[in-house]
C-alpha cells in the first residue's frame, strides 16, 4: 500500500471528521450551556440540507443556498427552542430524549410533506468542483479541501466567539454557574434562544455542505446524529475542544479502519471472508472506540463532570 | 396508509361474471426514507388496474414503513381480517424474506413487484410465489455480461456487506469473468465513499461495478464524479432510477446501468403505459412503478381465466403470463421467475430532466440461477 | 381502592376481554395487534425496572430485545433444518420447544447485561445514556454482517414455535400464554418493589449517599436490577420473535430502543402498570393514526410532545393523578 493512498486516506479521515464537528459542536455547545440532550439535532442537518437544495435550485447560487441553510436551520431551531425546548430544561434527561425523540418524528414526515418523498439535487459549485494535485502527486477533490478549510474556520472562529466575545463570557458563565449568570443581569431565555439557534445553524450548515456530495433526503440526519453523539461522548459532554479532538478521532477511525482492516486480515485469511469480517468489525469500530474511551474515562477525555 | 379502491365499470359483469371477486393486499413502503420506491410501486399497480376498470378487484393497501415486524403483522392482519387472496408490493429482499414463505404456507399468492431473494428461487420456491420483477441477481448479472463484452479486464466491485450485497457481487461475477482490481462491502447506510473511491484510483482498475441502491447510490456517483477518477462505471438499474436521477444530476450522465425495463422500450404496452402514467401523476415512471404495472396486468389476466379459490388453476393461469408486459417478450420458468432480456441503457438528458436510453442488450431470453434447486 | 389500582385492574380486564370483543367483531386480527402490545408491555417492564426503579436511562434495551429474539431464531432456524447448532465439543441440537428457547433467551440477555452493566455503570448520566446507545449500534452491525444467520435479511421461522398442551398457531392461546407471562412478570416487579432489594435500589437512585452509609453498595445493586431489566426484556424478544416468526437485525436497531423507552414514559415512568398502559396506548394509536394518514408520524410526535410537555407521569399519572403511590 502506497504512502499517497494512506495520506489521502487520512485526508478523508480529516475532512470527515472536520464535517462531525459542525454537528458534535452545536451538540455539545447546547448541552454544557443548558444541560439539554438534543436527539433532533440532526433534524436541524437535515433541514440545512433541504433549505440549500431547495434555494441553489431556484437561484443557481451556492452562496445564497449557504445562506439559506444557515438562516432556516437558526429559524428551526430558534422555534423549537421557544415553543419545546425551553420548557425541558428543568426535566431530567428521560424527558428531553422523549419530546427530541417525537421532534425527529415531525421533522421527517413534515419535510416529506413539503418537498415529497424523492431525494433533492444540490450540487458542488462550478468554481470548487473537479479534483487538484496536491504537492506529493496527490490528487484530490477540491471540494473536500474546501471542506476541511471552511470546516476548520468555523472552529477558529467558534473558539474567538466563546473566547474573546461578551456572548461567549455569558456562555462560559451560563456552563459553570446559572445562578451567577442571572445575578449579572444577563437574560437567561434570551442566551439560550441563542445558543440553540447558533448550534442549529452550526448544523444546518455542516447539512448543507455535505449534501453537495451526498443525497439529500430525508431521514439523511439520523445516521449523523449517532456519530455526532459518539464525538461528543468521546470529546466529554460540553467541550468544544473534546468535540474537536472527538471529532477528528472518528472520522480518522471510521475511514482508516474500514480501509486497512480488512487489507491486514488478507494476511491470515482468504480473501473473501477477510473483506466481509474485516467490513464487519469496520463498522463496529467507532463504538468500539467510545466504549473503550469510556471505560478508560467514564467522562470522556476533556469531560468536567464526573 | 390504508385505502380502500374500487375499480369500478360495467364491462367487468360481461367479461368475467361467472368467477369469484379478488382482494388483493398491498404491502409497501410508504412513509420514511425509502418511500418513494413504494409510492411508484402503488401508483404503477393502480394504474393498471383503474385502467381495466373493473369491480371485481379490490386493492387494500398498507404502508409497511420498511420495517420488518410491521411487514409481517399487516400481513397477518390482511390474511385474517380482510382475508385477502393475494398479497404483492413488497420492495426490500428482507422485508419479503420474513412476509412470503409465511403468505404462501397460508395458501395465499404472493406476487413480488419488486424483491426477489434467491432463497425464494431455488429450494425456498413455491408454487404460490411469483417474481413478476425479476430474481436478485438478473441485473448483475446483466451488468456482469455487459462489463465482458465491453472487454474489460480488471474491474474493481464495491457493494454493502448485507445479503443482497453480496448475492450482488456474486451475480456480477458469474458473467463477468475477468480479473478483479478490487472487491470491496461498504458498510449498510454509508454515506461518504471517498475512501473507496482513493482505493479504486489507487487499484490500477480498468473499470468500477458498484451496486449501491437508494441514497448510497446519489452519494457514490456525487462524489465519483468530483473525484477525477475517469473510469467507466456500470451498475444495475437501482442507482439510475427515474426517482433519484434527478438528485444525481450531470454526474450520472454517460454512465452504463442494467435493466430489465427502460421508458423508450418499443412496445405498445410500454407506449401506453408510459404516456398513461405521465398524464395521471405528472412524473416520469420509475422501473418500480413498471414493475407494479406488469404485476396488476399479470393479475387481471389470470383472473379472467382462473377462479383464484383454485389454487391450481390460479397458479397455471398465471404461469401462462399471458398478458402484454411493457417489458417486451415475458414469460416464466420453471420456478416463476421471469425468462426476460436484461438491456443496458445509458443515462442521457432530454430537456432538464435526466433519464436513460437503451443502448444495448447485454442477456437475450435470461432466467436466473436458481431453476434447477427449485423442486415444486 | 386508589385509583391508580382501579385503572390497572380495567387495564388488566380489558386485555382480558380482547379475545371475547374480537370474536363478537369478528376481527380476528384484534387479538394479533393485541398480543403485540402485550410483548412490547412485556419489553418495558423490563426496562421499567432499570428505569423507573434504579433511574439506568438505557438507550440500548433493544440489545436484550435482539437477543432474545436471536435466541429464538437461532434455536428454531436449526431445528426446522434439522442441522446441529454445535458439533463440537459436544452436540447441541436445535429446539422448537418454547420454554427451553424462553430459558435460552433469558440467560443470554442476562449475561450480556451483566457485561454491558459492569461496563456502562461506571459511568452516569448522558454518558450513560450514549454508552448503551453505543452497545446497541455494535450488536446492530454484529447482525447485519453475521451472514450465517441471515444478515440484514434475517431469518423467516415457518411455523410457531411449541409449548405444551396448547395450539400456539390459534391467536387465542398464544395471546393467552404471552399475557399469562407478563402478569407472572408484574407480579415479580411489584414484589421486587417491596423487598428490602426494590427498597435499596429506589435509594440507590435518590440518596446514594445514605446507602452507601449503611455498608450497602449501590453500584452492585444497579448491575443486579440492569440485569434482571434486561433477562426480561430479552424474554419479550423471544416472544416477538415468535408472534412474527421472523428475526432481523431491526430488532437491535437504536430506534427500537428508543420505541421501548417511549412506551415506558407514555404509560408512566415508574408505575408498576405504566409500560401496560403505554404499550397498549402505542400500538392502538400506531393501528388507527396509520389508517387514517400516511403522514401519521407527525400526529405520533406531537402527541408524544403533548405528553411530555403537559402529562408528566404518563397516562398512568393523567388518569391516577400525579401523587399517587407508586405502587
Amino acid at each position: 500500500m502506497s504512502t499517497i493512498l494512506i495520506i489521502e486516506q487520512m485526508l478523508n479521515g480529516l475532512q470527515s471528521g472536520v464535517m462531525l464537528f459542525l454537528m458534535a459542536a452545536g451538540l455539545t455547545l447546547i448541552f454544557g450551556v443548558m444541560g439539554l440532550i438534543n436527539l433532533a439535532h440532526g433534524s436541524l442537518y437535515m433541514v440545512g440540507a433541504f433549505a440549500a437544495a431547495a434555494v441553489a435550485g431556484l437561484t443557481g447560487s451556492f452562496v445564497l443556498a449557504l445562506m439559506a441553510a444557515l438562516v432556516a436551520a437558526a429559524l428551526a431551531g430558534a422555534v423549537i427552542e421557544i415553543l419545546v425546548i425551553r420548557r425541558l430544561y428543568d426535566s431530567d434527561h428521560l424527558d428531553q430524549v422523549l419530546a427530541t425523540f417525537a421532534l425527529i418524528l415531525i421533522f421527517s414526515e413534515g419535510t416529506r410533506w413539503v418537498f415529497g418523498s424523492f431525494p433533492l439535487f444540490l450540487d458542488i459549485p462550478d468554481a470548487l468542483s473537479g479534483p487538484v494535485t496536491l504537492p506529493g502527486g496527490i490528487e484530490y477533490p477540491l471540494y473536500r479541501l474546501a471542506l476541511i478549510v471552511a470546516g476548520l474556520l468555523v472552529g477558529v472562529g467558534l473558539w474567538v466567539l466563546i473566547e474573546r466575545t461578551r456572548l461567549g463570557i455569558q456562555i462560559r458563565a451560563g456552563e459553570n454557574d446559572r445562578e451567577m449568570i442571572a445575578a449579572l443581569g444577563v437574560d437567561i431565555s434570551k442566551l439560550y434562544t441563542l445558543v440553540f439557534a447558533l448550534g442549529a445553524a452550526l448544523a444546518g450548515l455542516a447539512g448543507a455542505l455535505v449534501g453537495a456530495i451526498q443525497s439529500v433526503q430525508v431521514g439523511m440526519g439520523e445516521p449523523v446524529l449517532i456519530l455526532a453523539f459518539v464525538v461528543i461522548v468521546i470529546g466529554g459532554i460540553g467541550s468544544i475542544k473534546g468535540a474537536f479532538i472527538g471529532a477528528l478521532l472518528v472520522g480518522l477511525t471510521d475511514t482508516l479502519v474500514g480501509i486497512f482492516l480488512p487489507e491486514l486480515l488478507k494476511l491470515f485469511m482468504d480473501a473473501a471472508p477477510a473483506t466481509s469480517a474485516g467490513s464487519a468489525i469496520a463498522s463496529m469500530s467507532i463504538y468500539i472506540l467510545m466504549s473503550l474511551v469510556l471505560i478508560w474515562r467514564p467522562s470522556g477525555l476533556f469531560g468536567a463532570r464526573a | 396508509m390504508k385505502k380502500l379502491m374500487l375499480a369500478t365499470a360495467a364491462a367487468a359483469l360481461a367479461t368475467s361474471g361467472a368467477l369469484a371477486d379478488v382482494k388483493v393486499g398491498m404491502i409497501t413502503t410508504l412513509s420514511g426514507g425509502g418511500a418513494s420506491l413504494g409510492i411508484d410501486t402503488r401508483d404503477g399497480f393502480m394504474l393498471a388496474i383503474e385502467a381495466a376498470g373493473r369491480d371485481d378487484v379490490e386493492v387494500v393497501i398498507e404502508d409497511d414503513q420498511r420495517k420488518p415486524d410491521i411487514a409481517v403483522q399487516l400481513a397477518d392482519k390482511m390474511i385474517q381480517s380482510e382475508k385477502v387472496d393475494v398479497l404483492t408490493g413488497i420492495v426490500w429482499s428482507n422485508l419479503a424474506m420474513a412476509v412470503v414463505p409465511a403468505a404462501t404456507a397460508q395458501g395465499l399468492f404472493y406476487l413480488s413487484t419488486n424483491a426477489a431473494p434467491a432463497q425464494l428461487a431455488g429450494k425456498g420456491c413455491n408454487a404460490n410465489y411469483f417474481a413478476v420483477s425479476y430474481q436478485n441477481d438478473n441485473l448483475h448479472e446483466g451488468a456482469g455480461a455487459y462489463a465482458a463484452n465491453e472487454g474489460f479486464k480488471n474491474t474493481f466491485i464495491l457493494a454493502p456487506n448485507y445479503p443482497a450485497g453480496h448475492d450482488s457481487l456474486t451475480g456480477f461475477k458469474r458473467y463477468y469473468g475477468g480479473e478483479l482490481a478490487g472487491e470491496v462491502y461498504t458498510k449498510l447506510g454509508q454515506t461518504d465513499y471517498a475512501a473507496e473511491i482513493a482505493q479504486i484510483r489507487a487499484s490500477g482498475a480498468d473499470s468500477v461495478f458498484f451496486f449501491l441502491p437508494g441514497g448510497m447510490g446519489i452519494s457514490f456517483l456525487k462524489q465519483y464524479a468530483d473525484s477525477g477518477v475517469d473510469l467507466p462505471v456500470v451498475g444495475p438499474a437501482f442507482s439510475f432510477d427515474q426517482g433519484i436521477l434527478q438528485a444525481v444530476g450531470e454526474a450520472a450522465l454517460g454512465v452504463k446501468n442494467s435493466s430489465t425495463w427502460s421508458k423508450d422500450l418499443d412496445n405498445a404496452a410500454n407506449a401506453t403505459f408510459v404516456a398513461d402514467f405521465q398524464q395521471k401523476y405528472d412524473r416520469l415512471p420509475s422501473i418500480y412503478a413498471a414493475q407494479g404495472y406488469d404485476t396488476a396486468n399479470l393479475l387481471l389476466s389470470a383472473i379472467d381465466k382462473a377462479d383464484v379459490n383454485d389454487d391450481a388453476a390460479f397458479a397455471e393461469a398465471l404461469k401462462a403470463a399471458d398478458f402484454a408486459s411493457v417489458r417486451g417478450a415475458f414469460s416464466f420458468a420453471a420456478n416463476n421467475h421471469p425468462i426476460q432480456n436484461v438491456y443496458v441503457r445509458e443515462v442521457i438528458k432530454e430537456g432538464d430532466i435526466y433519464t436513460n436510453k437503451i443502448v444495448g442488450t447485454a442477456l437475450e431470453n435470461h432466467a436466473n440461477a436458481y431453476v434447477d434447486d427449485c423442486k415444486m | 381502592m386508589s385509583r391508580e389500582t382501579l385503572f390497572n385492574a380495567a387495564l388488566l380486564l380489558g386485555l382480558l376481554l380482547v379475545p371475547i370483543w374480537a370474536l363478537l367483531t369478528d376481527e380476528p386480527f384484534t387479538i394479533t395487534l393485541a398480543t403485540r402490545a402485550v410483548i412490547l408491555a412485556l419489553a418495558a417492564a423490563g426496562l421499567n425496572i432499570a428505569l423507573g426503579i434504579g433511574g439506568l436511562v438505557s438507550l440500548g434495551h433493544a440489545v436484550f430485545f435482539g437477543i432474545g429474539g436471536y435466541a429464538m431464531g437461532i434455536l428454531a432456524h436449526h431445528a426446522q433444518g434439522f442441522t446441529p447448532l454445535m458439533e463440537w465439543p459436544f452436540v447441541i441440537e436445535g429446539t422448537k420447544s418454547m420454554p427451553v428457547i424462553w430459558l435460552l433467551a433469558i440467560v443470554v440477555s442476562a449475561l450480556a447485561a451483566l457485561v454491558i452493566g459492569l461496563l456502562s455503570l461506571r459511568t452516569t448520566g448522558a454518558y450513560f445514556i450514549m454508552i448503551t446507545l453505543a452497545f446497541g449500534q455494535m450488536f446492530y452491525y454484529f447482525a447485519i454482517s453475521w451472514s450465517a444467520y441471515g444478515g440484514e435479511d434475517g431469518m423467516s421461522i415457518y411455523v410457531r414455535n411449541d409449548f405444551p398442551g396448547l395450539n400456539t398457531l390459534a391467536p387465542i392461546q398464544f395471546y393467552g400464554l404471552c399475557l399469562a407471562l407478563l402478569v407472572v412478570v408484574l407480579v415479580f416487579s411489584a414484589r421486587l418493589r417491596r423487598a428490602p432489594f426494590g427498597l435499596s435500589l429506589n435509594a440507590a437512585r435518590q440518596v446514594p449517599a445514605r446507602l452507601e452509609a449503611v455498608g450497602l453498595d449501590p453500584m452492585r445493586l444497579k448491575l443486579v436490577a440492569f440485569v434482571i431489566s434486561g433477562a426480561i426484556t430479552g424474554l419479550a424478544g423471544a416472544l416477538f420473535a415468535d408472534l412474527n416468526r421472523f428475526v432481523s437485525p431491526t430488532m437491535f436497531s437504536w430506534q427500537f430502543s428508543g420505541e421501548i423507552m417511549v412506551l415506558v414514559i407514555l404509560g408512566g415512568v415508574g408505575r408498576l402498570f405504566g409500560p401496560v398502559a403505554g404499550a397498549v396506548t402505542f400500538v392502538a394509536l400506531e393501528h388507527v393514526l396509520g389508517g387514517l394518514t400516511e403522514f401519521w408520524h407527525i400526529y405520533l410526535g406531537l402527541i408524544l410532545l403533548g405528553v411530555v410537555l403537559f402529562a408528566r407521569g404518563g397516562i398512568t399519572g393523567l388518569i391516577a393523578g400525579r401523587e399517587a403511590s407508586h405502587d
